[in-house]
Formats: structure tokens, C-alpha cells, sequence
């Protein structure tokens, strides 16, 4: 069967959906493979190479298509500009179409296609479980968008990355705010370290924090407390409180980051619009906005998708095409997802597509003449939290575009999760039975507190108490558990505090036989005392680090 | 004028104490927190004994000097080891010495309204029943009282007799005019004292660290009831950090090996109830054979482990094996192996107990890892060696609904390629279980005291290397 690979029409597409390296992994698979002249030059692949890799190189999108069973592009299919026909109408009767296709948005040309009885898989469809990774297109591209973001911000941007002093003055690193830790902000933060800025993420869902932290970079949080996990690892749309929050966060940071990138989409919504006008104003002229959602809208106000402008003296990149811009690394990664894919729904080279297989049924969009999208929904489809826990601790890239379906808290870390949240309904209930025992005792000393002096101080002590008791249960909790036994020591030691109460009965009294058991008193509690501190600094200078 | 400084001065000894607890939270900060309590117990003292309340100051000074001496000479010359029995020995001092404070409050006269009567009876019973308590628990940590539970026939009976009994002595005490209510303050006490003492003999086995975190927390009580009582509030104040500090430690205890506090306290653990199935149990794990190691194969293993986790227990506490533990890591290490700790939370006889022995030895603490952080990590481990440790290695708390230890989260050491149980015999453990992880398929015992046994490993790993 032949496989064919033409060349991108799209304006401004650089990249192609096959190398020379995967033409001959293809062929390997048992496929004859064909290449439009001069489809790869714009990603720095010549034809050349690809006659060297076994494919045939033809001259022209008809020559291509035609006689093709499978064809394997990059963007969904376009008026061809140079023809005067639609791609579409190129596919040859009952052929296979894999390429980017974005059935929501594009419902019309799934007509199109289904008209011309072509089964098409859509790579943007594929489901982000731990069995699909290795064809899982959306994180590879992800990952290329992100680096490229902070390549465009360092262009636009006139100051060094990196911290410098020089003869000539010092130069302070540049600060990076990176929106959204899926695996295009974990590319973003890695490139942006490696070039020497300081750099700083923030992300809704709280699993992002460790990935971000691995990457040595700063993890923002607002204060309140609402995980961001959605479905699949995206993340959800968030509280108008968690909002307000995540909103005076991002202004305080705009005054002192020089870069913003912002990577947040959520599924099927326009992307969110986080920086505002204001933040944009507030950044230090000069300061550069990288909008990686701009294909969706963006997630700066100012952004214009598809150009570079310059508002409040602040440059905000909205390029559509971050991966296009890096067409070599881009094209071999997308290829070989490809690859992968055409591995699993062919055998021996020839297509067979298994609308069974619970990976692919969900990125075929037209079978056989037919529009099969959206797919019936399926439990074992859908990135299921526990799809997602099989994932492991996610290295970024198994991550996605804005969310990574990794990165759940491990057992362990729900169980520690699960002991917070009874550790602060606990807390709660400890302040309520504070409240209502101090409410109790006034009512009871209301009326005869003026009778008793006594019963007046006793309440003064009883609030002492509690609150003592309060502080105490705050202070306590963050213990390690290494230093339990010097924490009972020293509380140990201290508790010898009694020692004042033999200070002062042994001394009240008319002496005789109060002062005896004072003294006696005193002599236990400085046992105690002395012993209890000792003991704690001898235990705890030996505690080393490596 | 006075006293405003001594107020000033107890509230600056509230803070320090204060933030010595919150010192004592990380590694970093810790001795930095043990001084700043030792700093808000000198303002405080010497603020106390500056003020005019304070008469025979030349007998108090005396008291000071000799109870000093004494703390510091026993806090020098304690092992590491008797860690246990110390902290439960001074937590009596302070049950001790409540008790006498209440004594001597009510008998120095003073106001003796209700209330005060009531504050010296309660200051009192908390003192008695912590002082009895801990003095049984430092016999028992000690030895010199078998460690086993001692249950009396319908305990919980006699539990309450005691308490109703104290109850009715208190009721008729806070009535009395002037000092007449002494005879019953002294059959409160001694009511108290056996209760403290029964109280403890019920609880035993791997109970013991929060028996100990639990009279910690008691001492702490006991402190803040003579503040009530003497009208302090420092007392007051400390006493209800330490007791809630106590109560903390004793909750997260318990939490670590899935019981209830309550039932840690009326328990009786290992014993009555779990006692028939468990050796039922045993009876089919039997069937099993186990396997003896040498101090060879345990030496070859070891030189081949890429990873290599150590279980402590209270078998190495006791035969002080941790120098020539962290010598056999040493060297494990100088061989390229990545070798840690493996802690779990009730490991030994206290909290944090295997901690403080581990630093004692040098071992360097980032590689003593919590129970959670290395769980995870036994599949892919190629040696685990547990040294005298035995239930919270058990797997029956994980499979075996009918064990007494159900559901109590262990180590999960039976993943590992090769384990190696370092035991000094075939007893069960402590509490009275026993462990099919003996006959488990890639366990072998390797017994003996665990020090020598260590010895001979060290010995062999060097001859090993040179």
C-alpha cells in the first residue's frame, strides 16, 4: 500500500508530516511511501533525502495524492491555493486521511471528507492515556511551543536572561512568570532556566507544584484552598473567589516579572483571559507577553492573534504558529508519532483500523464514508483518574498541552490529603467546643461574678487556658516525625514549669509544713528541669545532615 | 512595679516557650528551640524568685542547686538506649511534684473559696494519677516490670470505682472549712495513685510510645491545674502547650498504627481478644519453613545490592547495634550501594526513638526515610535488612483480617528481592503476633544479638573490600 506525504498548503506552515528517518521506518512497516517535491524543504529536510530514505519523490499535490491509501499531513485539509480545489476533494475514494483536524471546529469539512468515503484520524483526538503516549501529538508539539515561547520572549525582550557583572556594571537576571505548568509551561521553564532567568509558575491544579519545583523554578500559589484538577488532567474552570484570588496574585507579579508566558486552555472553551489591561500596563516597559493560548483567543486581553504588538510600551507575541517555528525538531517528533500510530493500525502493510481498540476509536472522525465524531463515550476511553495514576509521577512529556494527565497525587500523598482535611475539621470543631465552653462560662458567671472575685479570675484563666491549648495544637502538628523524642524531652523540660508553683506555695504560706513540700516540690521540678534540657541538646546535636 | 516585671516577664517566657515548640519542628531550628525554652525557664524562675511572695529563699536556693546537680549529672550520663526510661522517669517528677504543690497550697492557708478548693483537688489527682503512671512505665521500659499487659478482670469496673470513688472524696472535700478536708485530699491522692498505676499496667507492647507521649501529655496538665489553682498564669500557659503537645504526639501515634486513642488507653493490646485468632493464624503460616542464613549470605547479598533499605527496631535499640549499623553503611556506601533507613512511626519504644539512636551512631538524616517515602520503593530494593523489628514488618496487618494488627500500616519489606531478619530468637513480637513473614518466600533469619551479628557483617564487608 502507498503512503503519501504532501506538501503543507497552509499559509506560513513550515512543517511536514514525515522525515526521511520515519520514510524508512515506514517502509520497514511494509509500505511504499511517496513525497511531493519539495515538502520538506521549508523544515530542512530535501528531497534528496528522502530518495535516499527509499521514498519516490513526484512532482505536484495531484500527482501525490493520487493512487495514495494513506495520507499523512499535518494541518487539517485547505483550499489548495495553488490548484483552485479543496484538499478534500485531492482524497482519493475509501483512501485514509491522518492529519490535524479539530472536528469541533471543523464540522463542514467532516462532511466533506465523509462525502468523499475517506476513513480520517485525527491526531488532535487521540486519547492522552499511558498506552497512546508514544502517538500523543498534541504534547509533543506542546513541548516544542513551549521552548519556542521563551526563544520569541528572548527576541523581543532587550535585556540578557542570565545575571552578569561585568567590569562594565552588573545585570540582574530577568524574571519569568510561566501561566499554566502543563507541558508546554514545563518546556517554557526548563528553557527559560537553561538560558539563566529566574522563573516563576503558576498552575490551578496543585499537582503541578512538584513538576514545577523539579524544574527549580518558584511555584505561586493563591491563598485559598481549591485543587484546579479537571478531567483528563486539564484543568477545570475555577470560583469567582478562587478568581478574585488568582486576579490580585497576578497583578502583584506583573509589576515585577519581565516575562509572562501564558499556556492555559481549557478543552472546548475560548482560552481564558488571565492577564488583563491593567497587568499589562503595570509590567516595567520593555517587558514581553508570549501568549501560547492565542490560537484560542489568547490569555492576555491585548492579545491580537497571529501578530506582534506593543501596548503600554509591553511586546505581546501572538503568534499562531510557536511550532511551525521550529519546523525541524517539530516535523521529526509529529512524524514520529505518526509512525507510531500507522504501526498500530496496520499489519504487514496494510491498513486495518480497529474501531475496537479503545485508542483509536476515539480519533477516527469519519469511517468509511460515515461521521463517526464525537465517539461514543466509553469509561475506558476517557482519561480516567485512574488511567492517569498509571501514569506515575509524569515526566513533562507525558504531560499535554495545557494539563498533564499525570501528576495525580500518589496512595500515599491522598492519604496524607485525606488526614489534612480531617486534621482541619478537627481544628474546627476544637475552636467550636472553645467557643461554646467560653460562652457556657460567661453565662454562669454573668451572674455571679460581681458575688465572686473568684469565679472572675477563674474565667480570666480558663480563657488563658484555651487559648494556650490553641497555640499549642497550631504550633504542634508541623513536627517531623524525627524529632518526636526531643520533642518530648523538651516539653518534658518545660513542663518542669511547675517548678514556680513550689516556688510560690512554699513561700505563701505561714511556713512549716506548706514550705517543706514546696521546697521538696522545687527540688523534683529542677530535676526535671535541668535533666529534660540537657538531654534534648545532647540528642539533638547529634542529629547531622550528610 | 513588681509586678508589671513579672509580668513582663512571664510573658516573655510564654513566648520563648512557645517558639522553642515551634523550634523543635524542623532539624534545622531545633537546638536553636531547646535554648530559647531553656532561656524562658531561666527568666522565669528567676523572675518568680525575685518577687516578694518568695520567703525562705536560702532552702529554695538549696532545692535549685542539688535538683540541678542531680538533672544534669543523670542527663550526662544516660545511654541513648535508656532514652525511654528517662523521659518517663522525669515525667513523674512533675507528677510528684504537683501533688506536693497542692499539699502546700492548700495547707499555706490563703483564700480557700470553692473554687480554690476544687482547682487544689483536681491539681492533685492529675499530679498523683501521672506520677504513679510513669514511675510503672519507666519500671516497665526499664525491665524491671514485664512489659506485658496486666489485665484485671472487668478493668474498666474497677477503672471506674476508682474515679467515682475520687469524685465523691472531691465533693465532700470542697466543702470542708479551712484546712479540716485533709484526711480526704490524701485518700484522693491515694485513689489516684492506683489508678495511675492501673491505668498503665493495662496498656503494654507496641502501646508503650503512646503511653509515654500520653503522661507527657498528662505532666503538661498537671502543670497548667496548679496554675489554676495557684492563680499563674505561666503555669497555666505552659502546662496547656505541653498538654496539648502530648496529645498531639499521642494522636499521631495511634494514627500510625490505626487504632483509637481510646482504645490504646482501656486496650489491652495482643492480648485477650486477638490472641486465639492469631495463633490460628500461625498455625497455617507454619506450614512454611524458615530458612536460616549465615553471616556469609548475608554479606554476599549485600555486596551484590545496588539498593539496600535498613529496618530498624527495638531489637537494635536494645542490643545498641547502631554503631556497627551505620559502620556496615558506611561501607556499603564506599561500594557504590544506595543504602537508607526505613522508619516506622511506632518503630521502638518511643516516638522518634530510632531517630535519636540513628544520630547517635552519625548517621547522616537524610537518608532515614519516614515510613510513607519509602514504602514505595521496596519492589525495586535488592536487600532490606530488618534489624530487630518484627510488627511493623508484618504482612498479616494487611491480609490477615483476623490478626490483632489489622490494618496497622507496616513496611512493606516483603517486596524486596532478598530480606534478611536480624532477630536474637524465634519469639514473636512484641505485641504477642505472629508473623508469617518468617516463612515468607524471600525472607531468611538470621539470628543472634543483633550487634554481634553486625559485627561479623562489618568484619566480613571489610575483608570484603581490602
Amino acid at each position: 500500500m502507498r503512503i503519501a506525504i504532501p506538501k503543507e498548503v497552509f499559509p506560513g506552515e513550515q512543517r511536514v508530516a514525515a522525515t526521511p528517518a520515519s520514510v524508512a521506518r515506514l517502509r520497514e512497516l511494509g509500505f511504499d511511501v511517496v513525497v511531493e517535491a519539495g515538502a520538506g524543504v521549508r523544515a530542512a529536510y530535501p528531497d534528496a533525502a528522502y530518495a535516499a530514505a527509499g521514498a519516490g519523490i513526484l512532482e505536484g499535490p495531484e500527482a501525490t495524492w493520487q493512487d495514495a491509501d494513506l495520507v499523512l499531513k499535518v494541518c487539517p485539509p485547505a483550499e489548495h491555493p495553488g490548484l483552485g480545489r479543496h484538499e478534500a476533494e485531492l482524497i482519493p475514494q475509501g483512501a485514509t486521511l491522518v492529519s490535524f483536524v479539530w472536528p469541533a471546529q471543523n464540522g463542514a469539512l467532516l462532511e466533506r471528507l465523509a462525502a468523499r468515503g475517506a476513513t480520517v484520524i485525527a491526531m488532535d483526538q487521540v486519547p492522552r492515556v499511558t498506552r497512546a503516549q508514544k502517538m500523543d501529538a498534541l504534547s509533543s508539539m506542546a513541548n516544542i511551543a513551549g521552548y519556542r515561547a521563551v526563544i520569541e520572549a528572548a527576541h523581543h525582550f532587550g535585556r540578557t536572561f542570565a545575571p552578569q557583572i561585568t567590569a562594565a556594571g552588573s545585570v540582574p537576571p530577568a524574571t519569568v512568570l510561566v501561566i499554566g505548568a502543563g507541558v508546554a509551561g514545563l518546556a517554557s521553564i526548563a528553557a527559560a532556566k537553561g538560558l539563566g532567568a529566574r522563573v516563576r509558575a503558576f498552575d490551578t491544579r496543585a499537582a503541578a507544584r512538584e513538576q514545577v519545583e523539579s524544574l527549580g523554578a518558584e511555584f505561586l500559589e493563591v491563598e485559598l484552598e481549591e485543587s484546579g484538577d479537571g478531567a483528563g488532567g486539564y484543568a477545570k474552570v475555577m470560583s469567582a473567589e478562587f478568581l478574585a484570588a488568582e486576579r490580585k496574585l497576578f497583578t502583584e507579579q506583573a509589576r515585577e516579572v519581565d516575562i509572562v508566558i501564558t499556556t492555559a486552555l481549557i478543552p472546548g472553551k475560548p482560552a481564558p483571559k488571565l492577564w488583563e489591561a491593567d497587568m499589562v500596563s503595570a509590567m516595567t516597559p520593555g517587558s514581553v507577553v508570549v501568549d501560547l493560548a492565542s490560537v484560542q483567543g489568547g490569555n492576555c486581553e491585548l492579545t491580537r492573534p497571529g501578530e506582534v504588538v506593543v501596548e503600554h510600551g509591553v511586546t505581546i507575541v501572538g503568534h499562531e504558529d510557536f511550532t511551525s517555528r521550529m519546523a525541524t525538531t517539530a516535523s521529526q517528533l509529529y512524524a514520529t508519532n505518526l509512525m507510531h500510530l500507522v504501526d498500530d493500525i496496520s499489519d504487514d502493510g496494510v491498513l486495518a483500523v480497529d474501531m475496537d481498540d479503545d485508542v483509536i476509536r476515539p480519533a477516527v472522525v469519519t469511517h468509511a464514508g460515515v461521521v463517526c465524531w464525537p465517539p461514543p463515550p466509553s469509561e475506558s476511553v476517557a482519561p480516567s483518574p485512574a488511567a492517569a495514576v498509571a501514569t506515575g509521577p509524569a515526566a513533562p512529556s507525558e504531560a499535554t498541552a495545557v494539563g498533564a494527565p499525570d501528576a495525580r497525587p500518589s496512595v500515599a500523598g491522598a492519604g496524607r490529603a485525606a488526614r489534612e482535611t480531617r486534621r482541619s475539621n478537627r481544628g474546627v470543631l476544637f475552636v467550636g467546643l472553645i467557643v461554646a465552653a467560653l460562652w457556657i462560662g460567661l453565662r454562669v458567671g454573668q451572674g455571679e461574678a460581681t458575688a465572686s472575685p473568684a469565679l472572675a479570675a477563674f474565667m480570666q484563666h480558663l480563657t488563658v487556658f484555651v487559648l494556650a491549648c490553641f497555640v499549642g495544637w497550631q504550633v504542634i502538628w508541623n513536627v517531623s516525625p524525627a524529632l518526636h523524642t526531643p520533642l518530648m524531652s523538651v516539653t518534658n523540660a518545660i513542663s518542669g514549669i511547675i517548678i514556680l508553683g513550689g516556688l510560690l506555695s512554699g513561700a505563701a504560706g505561714s511556713g512549716g509544713a506548706a514550705s517543706v513540700l514546696g521546697v521538696v516540690a522545687v527540688l523534683f521540678a529542677t530535676i526535671n528541669v535541668a535533666g529534660g534540657f540537657l538531654v534534648t541538646q545532647r540528642m539533638l546535636r547529634m542529629f547531622r545532615k550528610r | 512595679m513588681a509586678g508589671v516585671l513579672l509580668t513582663v516577664a512571664y510573658l516573655a517566657a510564654s513566648v520563648l516557650f512557645i517558639l522553642s515548640l515551634r523550634g523543635l519542628s524542623s532539624q534545622e531550628t531545633a537546638q536553636r528551640g531547646n535554648l530559647y525554652g531553656t532561656l524562658g525557664m531561666v527568666i522565669a524562675v528567676a523572675a518568680t524568685l525575685t518577687s516578694p511572695q518568695v520567703l525562705t529563699l536560702q532552702w529554695v536556693l538549696l532545692a535549685l542547686v542539688a535538683g540541678s546537680g542531680i538533672g544534669l549529672v543523670v542527663a550526662r550520663r544516660v545511654a541513648m538506649t535508656a532514652m525511654p526510661e528517662l523521659v518517663a522517669l522525669l515525667h513523674s517528677f512533675v507528677g510528684i511534684a504537683a501533688v506536693l504543690v497542692g499539699f502546700a497550697s492548700y495547707l499555706g492557708g490563703g483564700d480557700q473559696g470553692v473554687i480554690h478548693q476544687a482547682e487544689v483537688f483536681v491539681a492533685v489527682f492529675i499530679g498523683a494519677v501521672t506520677f504513679t503512671g510513669s514511675v510503672l512505665a519507666f519500671l516497665k521500659l526499664r525491665g524491671s516490670v514485664s512489659g506485658k499487659p496486666y489485665l484485671l478482670r472487668g478493668r474498666h469496673g474497677f477503672n471506674i470505682a476508682l474515679v467515682s470513688g475520687c469524685l465523691g472524696l472531691g465533693v465532700g472535700f470542697v466543702g470542708e472549712a479551712s484546712t479540716d478536708g485533709l484526711p480526704l485530699l490524701v485518700w484522693t491522692s491515694v485513689l489516684a495513685c492506683i489508678l495511675g498505676v492501673h491505668l498503665v499496667a493495662a496498656i503494654g507492647g507496641a502501646d508503650m510510645p503512646v503511653v509515654v507521649s500520653l503522661l507527657n501529655s498528662y505532666s503538661g496538665w498537671t502543670a497548667s491545674a496548679a496554675g489554676f489553682m495557684l492563680g499563674n498564669d505561666l503555669l497555666i500557659v505552659t502546662g496547656a502547650l505541653v498538654g496539648s503537645s502530648g496529645a498531639i504526639l499521642s494522636i499521631i501515634m495511634c494514627r500510625a498504627m490505626n487504632r483509637s486513642i481510646l482504645s490504646v488507653v482501656f486496650g489491652g493490646f495482643g492480648s485477650d481478644a486477638g490472641g486465639t485468632p492469631a495463633r490460628s493464624a500461625a498455625g497455617d503460616a507454619a506450614a512454611g519453613e524458615v530458612r536460616e542464613a549465615l553471616v556469609a549470605d548475608v554479606v554476599g547479598a549485600l555486596k551484590s545490592a545496588k539498593s539496600v533499605i535498613i529496618v530498624p527496631g527495638y531489637g537494635m535499640a536494645v542490643a545498641r547495634a547502631q554503631h556497627a549499623v551505620r559502620e556496615s553503611v558506611e561501607l556499603l556506601r564506599g561500594r557504590g550501594a544506595d543504602v537508607r533507613f526505613a522508619i516506622h512511626p511506632v518503630a521502638g519504644r518511643l516516638p522518634g526513638h530510632m531517630n535519636v539512636l540513628l544520630a547517635e551512631a552519625n548517621v547522616p538524616y537524610d537518608i532515614v526515610l519516614e515510613m510513607d517515602e519509602v514504602n514505595a520503593d521496596f519492589p525495586s530494593t535488592d536487600v532490606v535488612l530488618v534489624i530487630g523489628a518484627n510488627d511493623i514488618v508484618n504482612p498479616a496487618a494487611q491480609t490477615d483480617a483476623s490478626s490483632p494488627i489489622f490494618g496497622m500500616p507496616v513496611l512493606e519489606v516483603w517486596k524486596a528481592r532478598d530480606v534478611f531478619m536480624l532477630k536474637r530468637g524465634r519469639a514473636a513480637g512484641y505485641a504477642g503476633v505472629d508473623n508469617p513473614l518468617f516463612y515468607h518466600a524471600s525472607t531468611r533469619m538470621f539470628f543472634g544479638d543483633a550487634r554481634d551479628s553486625m559485627d561479623a557483617v562489618v568484619t566480613e564487608l571489610r575483608q570484603a573490600g581490602s
